[in-house]
């Protein structure tokens, strides 16, 4: 080309250097079809489901300024996650959090430990018949700065060698109890009637009769009582109840809750420390209500595994489900059980079972509730709510999918609106979080919406949500979300799963009677 | 350089197509709210899967990433279609294609959880495309077909 052509633009450069143009032009039309038909789909879609725009119905008020002072009974790995709730972790803990997350970007611990909120509490006793755990205990209730070694403390609670005498303290207002499940009726019952207000660890109860001496005790004595079920915090939970309330699932008629484990930590195997001996274990207390057996540090550590101190499968695990099942549809107590199951992996000398099916019947409400549970197997099996127009899959994250024969949305999905084989709606909290969490049991637990949930976008735990509202309540004067009744329902519905198994026949609820028959 | 009429069409329409492709790449995510770069990064396998997945690990960093993925792709995309700045577009799109090519690449052994549409031995679409566009960078065409041709004549 010439030097003069070069310096003016003719009609033909302009031509040519516009010649894409068009295609410009057909991609924004295309894009625009394409937004279009999507924007009425989710339109046509929103129409029906619309659960976006609702508000969630917890409370995200701050704490009061009303100090509260907590005793604490059971420092073992769950009183002490439970303490880390309350916002005393040890120091210890503080400086390695610190130190991993120096090494590691995604270790968040420490920043959203600092960040969770102070509830105003303070904890001026501790108990625990284990010397290491007490002590342990004593230092994070301690550390009311969330400092590490070097930093400044605030004062040691009173430790107690008995629960009893904890109890007596005048300086005390409320107790955590997070004992192994033989102590919890006992205990509860115990504290109410010293006028503490108590948030005890599920299940609630480790017999049918001590069930009602709680209820009881509980009423009569006026206390604020929260069980540790720390799903009711969890925000799914609360998009799954609503979406069940609206009727998008048409007629449920079968849920199906599952427990899948399969390493020694997640079937109750625990670490047994080398330093521990009859004479830093008070066994004689730890026996307490439970018939009596020689010292055995199996037993003391892996206490989940006989029914002698634990609940089985029903209570420790089946528990969880339930009262995510009763948060989200009211179930109340099963009319009926059957289960079976067996000791088929974990032939460690254990009692309780590491298989077991459970079925509860409700036919007042046209429902199946099935339980099945492995410890021997990481097959991953998730929450399903079954209605004849959609099912629903709930955890962390919640999934709804149209049924292809579904009634109600027969229309929509004939005209091509809904889509059975893509979720109707989908809920998934703090999406774009990384999760550097790793044990497969806290995976578990993560995967079932029981270690953290989400506020504003933000990544809370739960168990520190469900203390917040328990000290709240008693601050207020109001009832919790699990309170006493809750935890009858919760009780009343695991022991019968396990009075089944035991006995081997279906039993059944009479509601008049309030009784397992 | 000088092409047949022929030449030019096709390279024009190979342009315009993966630019095509870039720019609605681009916008999807640009649209979509809760998308970010994350899982993709986090299922990185390969020799460099390690740089991948700590580049997810970093949230300031997973930031820019993300603003880069999608403006990057969006103007790419423009850039090829209208056949503006094209070199740059186009060394741009090389840069960001290798990237994906090697944090997911189809090795023997390497498996991933994303899905993919075909079967892939080695070569792989990301690959073919990025192979693509280093033919349109040797064989330019904006300067003909594109505003570059009114950008560059300009002296």
């Amino acid at each position: 080309m010439s030097e003069e052509k070069n310096k003016n633009i003719n009609r033909r450069d302009v031509l040519k250097g516009l010649a894409t143009l068009p295609v410009a032009g057909a991609f924004a039309y295309s894009w625009y079809q394409k937004q279009k038909l999507s924007r009425m789909l989710k339109n046509a879609l929103n129409a029906e489901v619309n659960l976006d725009e609702e508000q969630l119905a917890f409370s995200t008020e701050p704490t009061n300024k009303i100090i509260i002072r907590i005793g604490i009974i059971g420092t073992g790995g769950r009183g002490r996650h439970l303490l880390m709730a309350a916002g005393f972790v040890h120091p210890e803990t503080i400086d390695d959090w610190k130190y991993w997350a120096n090494e590691n970007k995604t270790d968040k611990r420490y920043e959203e430990y600092m960040q969770q909120e102070d509830l105003n509490l303070v904890v001026t006793g501790v108990c625990d018949i284990y010397e290491s755990n007490a002590e342990k205990g004593l230092k994070a209730s301690a550390n009311s700065y969330r400092n590490g070694i070097d930093g400044k403390m605030g004062n040691t609670p009173t430790r107690y060698n008995n629960y009893k005498e904890l109890l007596e303290a005048d300086n005390i207002d409320a107790v955590i109890i997070a004992t192994p499940d033989h102590w919890h009726g006992t205990i509860t019952i115990a504290a109410a009637k010293a006028g503490k207000h108590v948030y005890c660890e599920k299940p609630m109860t480790w017999t049918v009769e001590e069930t009602y001496d709680v209820v009881n005790a509980v009423k009569d004595n006026n206390i604020v009582f929260q069980l540790g079920h720390q799903n009711r915090q969890t925000e799914s939970h609360f998009k799954a109840k609503q979406a069940y309330e609206k009727g998008l699932l048409g007629k449920v008629n079968l849920i199906e809750v599952t427990t899948n484990r399969n390493s020694p930590g997640g079937a109750w195997q625990y670490h047994i420390p080398e330093n521990a001996t009859p004479n830093n274990i008070d066994w004689k207390q730890f026996i307490g209500p439970a018939p009596w057996h020689d010292f055995s540090l199996e037993r003391f550590f892996r206490w989940r595994c006989w029914w002698d101190y634990s609940t089985g499968l029903s209570g420790d695990l089946f528990t969880h489900e339930f009262d995510a099942m009763n948060q989200i549809l009211n179930l109340g107590i099963a009319e009926s059980a059957t289960s079976s199951g067996g000791i088929y992996y974990y032939k460690d000398g254990r009692t309780v079972p590491d298989v077991l099916q459970m079925t509860f019947e409700y036919p007042s409400r046209d429902m199946s509730l099935l339980y099945s549970a492995s410890l021997a197997s990481n097959k991953k099996r998730g929450k399903v709510i079954m209605g004849h127009d959609a099912y629903m899959e709930v955890g962390g994250n919640l999934k709804l999918y149209a049924d292809p024969g579904s009634t109600k949305y027969k229309e929509k999905i004939k005209e091509g609106i809904i889509d059975p084989k893509l979720p109707l709606y989908s809920f998934t909290p703090g999406m774009k979080q990384v999760d550097a969490i790793t044990s497969p049991t806290e995976q578990y637990f993560a995967g079932r919406g029981l270690l953290y949930t989400y506020r504003g976008g933000k990544r809370v735990d739960t168990s520190h949500l469900h203390i917040k509202e328990w000290v709240d309540c008693i601050r207020t004067e109001k009832q919790p979300s699990c309170n006493v009744d809750q935890g009858f329902e919760e009780a009343m519905t695991a022991h019968m799963g396990t009075m089944s198994y035991h006995e081997n026949r279906k039993v059944f609820w009479d509601a008049d009677k309030q009784q397992i028959v | 350089m000088k092409y047949t009429n022929f030449q030019i069409f096709w390279l024009v329409a190979l342009r315009v197509t993966i630019g095509w492709h870039f720019l609605y790449e681009g916008l999807v995510k640009l649209t979509n709210p809760n998308w970010s770069s994350v899982g993709f990064l986090l299922d990185s396998e390969g020799f460099l899967s390690e740089f991948y997945k700590g580049m997810a690990a970093n949230p300031d960093l997973l930031q820019w990433i993300d603003w880069i993925n999608i403006w990057g792709l969006i103007a790419i995309g423009a850039g090829l279609i209208l056949g503006i700045f094209c070199r740059v577009a186009i060394s741009a799109g090389v840069l960001l294609l290798a990237m994906y090519y090697l944090s997911h690449p189809p090795f023997v052994g390497l498996v991933y959880a994303m899905p993919t549409e075909g079967s892939y031995l080695i070569v792989n679409k990301v690959l073919i495309e990025m192979i693509a566009i280093i033919v349109l960078l040797v064989f330019p065409t904006s300067k003909f077909i594109g505003l570059d041709r009114l950008i560059f004549s300009r002296k």
